[in-house]
């Protein structure tokens, strides 16, 4: 489908309360739109939930569902099994969750989920911190990065810890589908929740949603922010179908600082600290490629 | 109707394939596990048509049956101890959804210090989780109470979850004579599942245990509160249907046993009940005036039940196998809350603890001190742990 394509019924509704330039938003607008009406999601406790599901208005149109926190993907299988007894078992579902609720508390139920195959497609919104609780730092949150618990103080400032990579914990399941995307390459966007629609099993895509709120940028710029990811090697676009690899985007290894340069949460790094993380950044580029040649066939 | 020999493990499994439950998730532990094999025996082998899923953990288990429930299917599962404290979390949003999830807790001892066997301790703090819980005393009666806590927690009138309690192994792992149901009975008895509320449904979209704010939250604890206090009479009327198809009458809300004339009565939970039972027939025979009240259900509490039960005893015990620490045992706690502002002595004796054994000369003690404060008016001690060491009787 291409994005002209795309209909123009919003499943995901005008009136939601997320804040302007939300990636996750974004995110799920369009998914949504992909995915179609024949859809159950569910969320745990996050900014999601919170901004299109306050009782008793909802922004979604299809059955929607929340838990707790740390069990989306075990309430997702929930669905399934039970749409399957109930004889639908045709029906997409869903489990979306932030990068806290998915790489952080989330992470045993999910791995139980891909490991035992289960159909049903799970979504990571990756904002890099626990933005509904006000921006705490999360497991993804990149190096360096200022969070309300990795303030900037006279004597440590800023995450000390790199990034979690969750989608190659994902490929380690062995899963039908492993794929990044964001909301900023909207049409490679578009293609992988049309494929992970189709095929049968466990799919996992985590889609880089920019927070303006809590990354401190522009709410003008949280597309241009995506571009910048990915061209810096700080977001890599690819895709795992059925164990072959694909790298959907090459960055044009622009130097980091221009990403950062954008976000108010990184103001205070230093020229060092700038260093390192342009360090990470260009090493896991390289072994994303080299990840990917291994995995082309 | 086939009578077999079997446990109380197989017993609750074979209520659940009878219930024709469509969805079970679960997760093994010491002395549950057996249940949950079993369970898979009978999928593996096309004997019940039902979704297994075998998660990761009681959480997981917990959160696939709310969510498996809350799209509309019936749904079991079982647990233990430090997998129902897993679990604890998600309790109360199966109740706060108003969904007829049904458990089978072996109820085993919490830790510290580790331990597997028998105890109440580990479903006490589930007590205010909204779920209704029952007390099994026989193998018989867990697998007639697995039926029994689905037509009760579906009834539109309650539409909440509910536990089934064996005591570990003394239920769990004791082969016992058992009428097993057959199908067509336990259809005539449990029609087809129909979901008491909204469900997910793509066709009919509804968002199920959404954020909820100040202006809503008061009515949705209130119709909670509403329906556990409307349980009893689903539980008297479901019991009744029971007894009328399968001639097992099990009690509603309590079982007692010569109660009537008593000068004393014990209150017990669980299988210490069949233990008192014989030891009021022996003194029965003595002339001593015993009487022995079977607390069935433990939420909803029978508190008018056994109010009426204590104005006319001359005194009151209760056996705990639980403790809330520094206070007394949580049944004793209850009875007091009962018995307020009646004069009849109380007494709370704790025992059996982590699977100590509860004989029947500790039952005997038991009334022999009932029947001194009934005849002096006089308790000697409120709370006595029975055959501590260093500790007075």
């Amino acid at each position: 489908m291409k994005l002209k394509e795309m209909p123009d019924e919003e499943l995901f509704t005008r009136g939601h309360t997320a804040c302007a330039g939300c990636g996750a938003a974004i995110a799920a607008r369009n998914l949504i739109k992909v995915l179609g009406k024949d859809t159950v999601a569910v969320t745990p406790a996050c900014c999601l939930l919170i901004f299109s599901a306050t009782y008793p208005l909802a922004a979604w149109k299809i059955p929607f569902h929340h838990v707790a926190f740390e069990n989306t993907a075990a309430c997702a299988t929930g669905i399934k099994r039970a749409l399957k007894v109930r004889g639908k078992d045709d029906t997409t579902v869903m489990g979306i969750a932030g990068d806290g609720g998915t790489a952080d508390i989330g992470i045993q139920a999910l791995s139980g989920a891909a490991e035992r195959n289960e159909d049903i497609l799970y979504v990571m919104y990756d904002n890099e911190a626990y933005m509904n609780t006000g921006i705490q730092r999360s497991g993804s949150t990149p190096f360096g990065a200022w969070t309300t618990t990795t303030p900037v103080g006279k004597v440590k400032a800023g995450k000390a810890n790199f990034k979690k990579d969750m989608p190659q914990i994902m490929m380690a399941h062995n899963v039908p589908y492993v794929a990044t995307a964001s909301v900023g390459h909207i049409q490679d966007f578009i293609n992988k929740f049309e494929k992970a629609k189709k095929i049968k099993g466990f799919r996992y895509i985590q889609v880089y949603t920019p927070c303006p709120t809590g990354w401190r940028h522009d709410t003008s710029k949280t597309i241009e922010i995506c571009k910048l990811a990915v061209d810096t090697g700080m977001w890599t676009l690819y895709e795992s179908e059925n164990g072959k690899v694909t790298i959907n985007r090459k960055p044009k290894m622009t130097p980091v600082q221009e990403y950062l340069k954008l976000q108010g949460r990184f103001r205070h790094m230093t020229e060092a600290d700038i260093k390192k993380l342009q360090d990470w950044a260009t090493k896991k580029w390289q072994a994303d490629e080299k990840y990917a040649q291994c995995k082309s066939a | 109707m086939v009578k077999k020999v079997v446990t109380g493990n197989y017993a609750a499994a074979y209520g659940s394939m009878r219930a024709r439950v469509r969805c079970v998730a679960a997760y093994p532990i010491t002395p549950q596990t057996f249940i949950v094999e079993h369970i898979s025996e009978f999928v593996n082998n096309g004997e019940m048509d039902c979704e297994y899923v075998e998660v990761e953990s009681e959480h997981s288990a917990m959160s696939t049956c709310v969510s498996a429930s809350a799209t509309g299917v019936r749904t079991f599962t079982a647990t233990s101890s430090q997998g129902l404290a897993l679990m604890h979390e998600i309790l109360p949003i199966a109740s706060g959804m108003r969904l007829p999830v049904v458990m089978a807790v072996v109820n085993r001892a919490i830790a510290a210090p580790i331990n597997i066997w028998v105890e109440h301790n580990d479903i006490m703090p589930e007590r205010d989780s909204g779920w209704i819980q029952v007390f099994c005393d026989n193998n018989q009666e867990v697998h007639d109470m697995v039926l029994q806590a689905f037509k009760i927690a579906e009834d539109k009138r309650v539409a909440l979850p509910m536990t089934v309690g064996l005591d570990a192994f003394i239920l769990s792992h004791t082969v016992e004579p058992v009428d097993l149901m057959d199908q067509e009975a336990a259809d005539k008895f449990l029609p087809k599942y129909v979901p008491p509320g909204p469900i997910l449904d793509p066709d009919d979209p509804a968002v199920v245990g959404v954020f909820t704010p100040p202006e809503y939250m008061m009515e949705c604890r209130w119709n909670q509160d509403k329906a556990m206090r409307e349980a009893p009479k689903v539980i008297e009327e479901v019991n009744a249907a029971f007894a009328k198809q399968f001639g097992r009458n099990h009690g509603g809300m309590i079982d007692p046993y010569m109660v009537d004339d008593a000068d004393v009565v014990l209150i017990t939970l669980g299988t210490a009940s069949s233990t008192a039972h014989e030891v009021v027939d022996d003194m029965r025979k003595e002339g001593k005036k015993v009487g022995l009240v079977k607390l069935r259900f433990w939420r909803p509490y029978p508190t008018a039940q056994l109010r009426k039960i204590a104005e006319k005893a001359k005194a009151v015990g209760v056996f705990d196998r639980a403790v809330s620490y520094g206070v007394a045992g949580p049944s004793f706690i209850e009875l007091r809350n009962a018995a307020y502002g009646l004069t009849v002595p109380t007494m709370n004796f704790i025992g059996g603890l982590g699977g100590r054994d509860v004989s029947l000369a500790d039952i005997r003690f038991m009334y022999e001190r009932l029947l001194e404060a009934a005849k002096t008016g006089k308790i000697r001690r409120e709370i006595t742990w029975m055959g501590t060491r260093g500790v007075e009787q």
